[in-house]
């Protein structure tokens, strides 16, 4: 009954796509694992965790478009769920460092011994066991996004309002943990990690492994999501988004509605940002800046808001345009995503995915045209 | 009296000027003998008979000396004052001031001093100082003994106090003297009298002295008396220090007011959130850099005209390309307000990484005009120049844009199309023209206050980032449309801002402000002075 649930929401292009993205993360890390260097099928591990790192992207994207595109919420503090789980993902792996640092204290990481922290603070227990970091992962970008949309969508802080206040938040959450006091490793963040459930996560087995993760919780956000849009809940939703208020004098009880989607998002926002940790190794303030969070809308705007396989494809554009000319022409990049944000909002606002009906749209009107 | 009279009176008068000058100079010629004949023990005694002579030429002298730049010729026995000049000594003569060419060490004989000297001399070259005829350097003396609070200066003060006419710099003598008291075994009454006079004083320093009075003073009457003081002290020191950061508060307010108020008129007429709004004042920062530049390079004498000349075409500029935004790309995004604020965004991550490429990514310098540097005292209050006229600034830029929007068509028609747009435009106003001006008129304003905010913070391309998101929280709060709200908004939270600093931290004042904000809005969505009516909706 669920796999019926799960699947009704489903049409065949995002069933295909769904089985794409899982061929993806199944291929890649076997083909790495494989083949022989030598071979030309061989797929080298830093292309598997660039790979890996674009999927969780991708999955943020997603968790923006849920709000966005199927609600009419846009946040621009998504970020902010993303590195929450980032850093719930990062206590673990510095938990999992242990008597390996450079101070080679067994109980504190390096960061606290080296700001005088005589025990781990309160925050930190519990962190040794990877179950319960995700689950972390999960609930703290949930319950601020709780608390936040409990507030906000209460007093009815709409359209722009709620943007601000949610850049706000994330602005006031970078602040935060650029403290030292916050112990959570201050502006330097979490790095040097060694290994993740015993296996190292520098071994290209262990990039496979994370790479086909990603691509496997992707696949399931999406089939996930579409449940959601494909309900009964989710024709609600649209309808919030299009005229909210018809929706509250129709008896409908829109906070809910929001609360529900704004909290799953933001879940979904957290487990892309554990994913995304140990494949890059990192995690410091800076991912909470205004200005990630702004750049994952528009992943979503380029590849087509309210559609679930747009976002995947538009972080996948976008991300990569973005490694490829940040190395290439450095000082370029910033004018190509200026211009890219501008051109998809005027000209694109169904995004590259949309941009086949829009063709599509122009002829059959042309041939309507024609004969008169 | 008869001319004749007269002439004989100014000739004695003139006589017994250059007879006393006269003697006098053979009086420092000896004492600056005794100075620099015999041990430690005979130059010391030299030393407090220069002080008690008053000869203000033996200030220098005695500076000299504790420095180590006093010399005697071997030559001719002349006395010297010696300053390193390469690998030589410029001499000039102690006693005239005539330059007396070079010389090396060796030609010369160092007078020797030692600590205790030292502490002598500086005593010495302080009551000296007590005496000058420059009424600064007289009430700085009396300053630094009122600090050093030291018994030795007792006689010394007492002597100046006794000539002095000027009643301000007698009230500094006289304090200095009361500290001078409490610090030697006078009896109880006078140290009372003392403390009492002292406490007056109420700033940091007398805080020091009472503090010190009461923490060495064994008899427990006087004990009393300066702690209570120093408390007392201590709650004026407060109050000041409230001021102050009142001030501060509103200076802050002042610069939150200027980058958000042309924020407050497009959000409020167009509903549009303009994210490139940061980037218009950086325009102005920068517009400024380059009208200071040309000056620098072709006109120097117009330096302290630079930021005047900059207002204008900070104005033009920053409104000009206000004007090409809406037309060129938010004009076609109404209706869109969340397309609009990532297009905005878009625009400023151009318009920054385009400065970027021109002038370089790192902070550019932009100097004050003459008039706006320095500080004055206010009370306690320490006022600098560059931030009152900053809080001049945007009060005069708040109070014009006030009557534009009632005084004038354009504001006229600004007021009808925030408050019903379809009305307006039923009515023959011509809204598309009045959103172009409207957010001409708010990137000007930004601009304008790029030109004042370049002269407290750096000039870089990421200048307008980091307003940004203040203003827009100002404007929130303040409410929409509403541009006392914007006031009163800037202004409280530049003071909560500056309040909850000492407490919290900069930063984490700052998340503070933000959470509450965040749960502000949450209670009054439309911020403090909302708009009532239908156009809410």
């Amino acid at each position: 009954m669920i796999t019926r649930f799960l699947l009704q929401g489903m049409d065949r292009n995002l069933r295909l796509f769904v089985l794409l993205v899982l061929a993806i993360g199944i291929a890649l890390p076997l083909l790495n694992q494989i083949m022989p260097p030598s071979s030309p099928f061989y797929v080298p591990a830093w292309l598997l965790q660039l790979i890996g790192k674009y999927l969780s992207f991708a999955l943020l994207a997603l968790a923006v478009d849920l709000v966005w595109g199927f609600c009419g919420i846009l946040s621009l503090g998504h970020g902010a769920f993303f590195a929450l789980g980032g850093y719930c993902m990062g206590m673990y792996l510095m938990r999992q460092i242990g008597s390996r640092g450079v101070y080679g204290n067994p109980l504190l990481p390096d960061f606290m011994v080296f700001l005088n922290y005589k025990e781990l603070p309160w925050f930190w227990y519990g962190f040794d066991n990877f179950g319960f970091a995700m689950l972390m992962a999960i609930l703290v970008p949930s319950l601020l996004a709780f608390a936040l949309g409990w507030f906000a969508f209460r007093s009815r802080v709409t359209g722009v309002y709620l943007s601000i206040i949610t850049q706000a938040m994330t602005f006031a959450l970078m602040l935060a943990f650029f403290r030292n006091d916050m112990g959570l490793g201050g502006n330097n963040g979490m790095t040097d990690f060694k290994e993740i459930l015993g296996f190292s996560v520098q071994a290209d087995s262990t990039r496979a492994v994370l790479c086909f993760a990603s691509a496997f919780t992707l696949a399931l956000g999406l089939v996930v999501s579409a449940a959601i849009v494909g309900s009964r809940f989710g024709k609600a939703l649209t309808a919030v988004r299009d005229a909210e208020s018809r929706m509250r004098f129709l008896g409908y009880r829109v906070e809910g509605y929001k609360l529900f989607v704004f909290v799953f998002s933001a879940a979904m926002a957290g487990v892309a940002g554990a994913l995304y940790v140990p494949q890059v190794g990192i995690i410091n303030p800076s991912e909470f800046s205004p200005a990630n969070s702004i750049e994952a809308v528009l992943w979503v705007a380029v590849g087509g808001r309210g559609t679930l396989i747009g976002p995947v494809i538009g972080a996948f554009i976008v991300n990569f345009g973005k490694t490829w000319l940040t190395g290439a022409l450095p000082e370029f990049w910033l004018f190509a995503l200026g211009a890219l944000f501008i051109v998809v909002t005027l000209l694109l606002p169904k995004g590259v995915v949309g941009l086949w009906g829009q063709i599509k749209a122009r002829s059959q009107a042309k041939k309507a045209r024609a004969p008169a | 009296m008869s001319p004749k009279r007269i002439l004989a009176v100014l000739l004695s008068v003139l006589a017994s000027a250059a007879l006393a000058g006269a003697a006098l100079a053979a009086d420092l010629a000896g004492l600056i003998a005794n100075l620099t004949a015999g041990g430690f023990g005979e130059r010391e005694t030299a030393i407090t008979a220069l002080a008690a002579s008053g000869e203000q030429r033996a200030a220098p002298i005695l500076e000299a000396l504790a420095s180590g730049q006093l010399y005697v010729r071997k030559s001719d026995n002349l006395v010297l004052i010696g300053k390193p000049d390469g690998n030589q000594l410029s001499l000039t003569e102690a006693i005239s001031g005539k330059t007396a060419g070079s010389g090396t060490e060796a030609e010369l004989d160092r007078v020797r001093v030692n600590n205790r000297l030292r502490g002598v001399i500086e005593a010495a070259v302080g009551s000296l100082t007590l005496m000058s005829p420059d009424a600064r350097v007289r009430r700085g003396a009396a300053e630094a003994l009122f600090k050093r609070r030291d018994a030795a200066s007792l006689a010394a003060l007492d002597v100046a106090l006794a000539a002095e006419k000027d009643p301000r710099i007698k009230r500094a003598m006289s304090e200095a003297r009361a500290a001078s008291v409490l610090a030697s075994d006078a009896p109880t009454a006078q140290k009372l009298e003392a403390i009492a006079l002292v406490r007056e004083r109420a700033d940091r320093d007398s805080l020091g002295v009472l503090d010190a009075t009461a923490n060495s003073a064994t008899d427990p009457e006087v004990k009393a008396a300066a702690a209570a003081g120093a408390n007392a002290t201590r709650q004026t020191l407060a109050a000041w220090e409230a001021a102050q950061n009142v001030w501060y508060g509103i200076s802050l307010g002042s610069v939150l007011l200027l980058a958000a108020i042309g924020l407050a008129i497009t959000f409020g007429t167009m509903g549009v959130i303009n994210m490139a709004h940061g980037e218009m004042v950086m325009l102005g920062a920068y517009t400024t850099f380059v009208v200071q530049e040309i000056i620098r390079t072709s006109a120097p004498h117009l330096f302290d005209a630079s930021l005047l000349i900059a207002l204008p075409l900070a104005f033009v500029v920053a409104g000009g390309i206000g004007i090409l935004i809406e037309r060129g790309i938010i004009r076609f995004l109404y209706g869109r307000p969340l397309d609009t604020l990532l297009a905005t965004w878009g625009l400023s991550l151009v318009l920054q990484q385009a400065v970027r490429s021109i002038f370089g990514s790192s902070n550019r310098e932009v100097g004050a005009p003459s008039w706006m540097s320095g500080a004055f005292q206010l009370g306690q209050l320490n006022i600098t120049y560059g931030r009152l006229w900053i809080v001049v600034f945007s009060l005069i830029v708040f109070v014009t844009l006030i009557l534009v929007l009632r005084k004038t068509p354009l504001g006229l028609y600004m007021r009808a199309v925030t408050q019903n747009r379809p009305m307006a435009s039923a009515m023959g106003i011509r809204t598309p023209r009045v959103d172009a001006l409207t957010f001409g008129l708010g990137s000007g304003i930004a601009g304008l206050a790029g030109v004042a905010l370049s002269q407290i913070d750096n000039v870089s391309p990421n200048l307008g980032q980091g307003y940004i998101i203040d203003s827009f929280m100002v404007v929130v709060f303040g409410g929409v449309g509403n541009l006392f709200g914007t006031l009163i908004g800037a202004l409280t939270l530049g003071v909560v801002n500056k309040f909850l600093e000492p407490y919290a931290g900069a930063v984490l004042g700052k998340i503070l402000v933000l959470v509450f904000i965040i749960l502000f809005i949450q209670r009054r969505p439309r911020g403090l002075f909302a708009l009532k009516g239908r156009s809410v909706e």
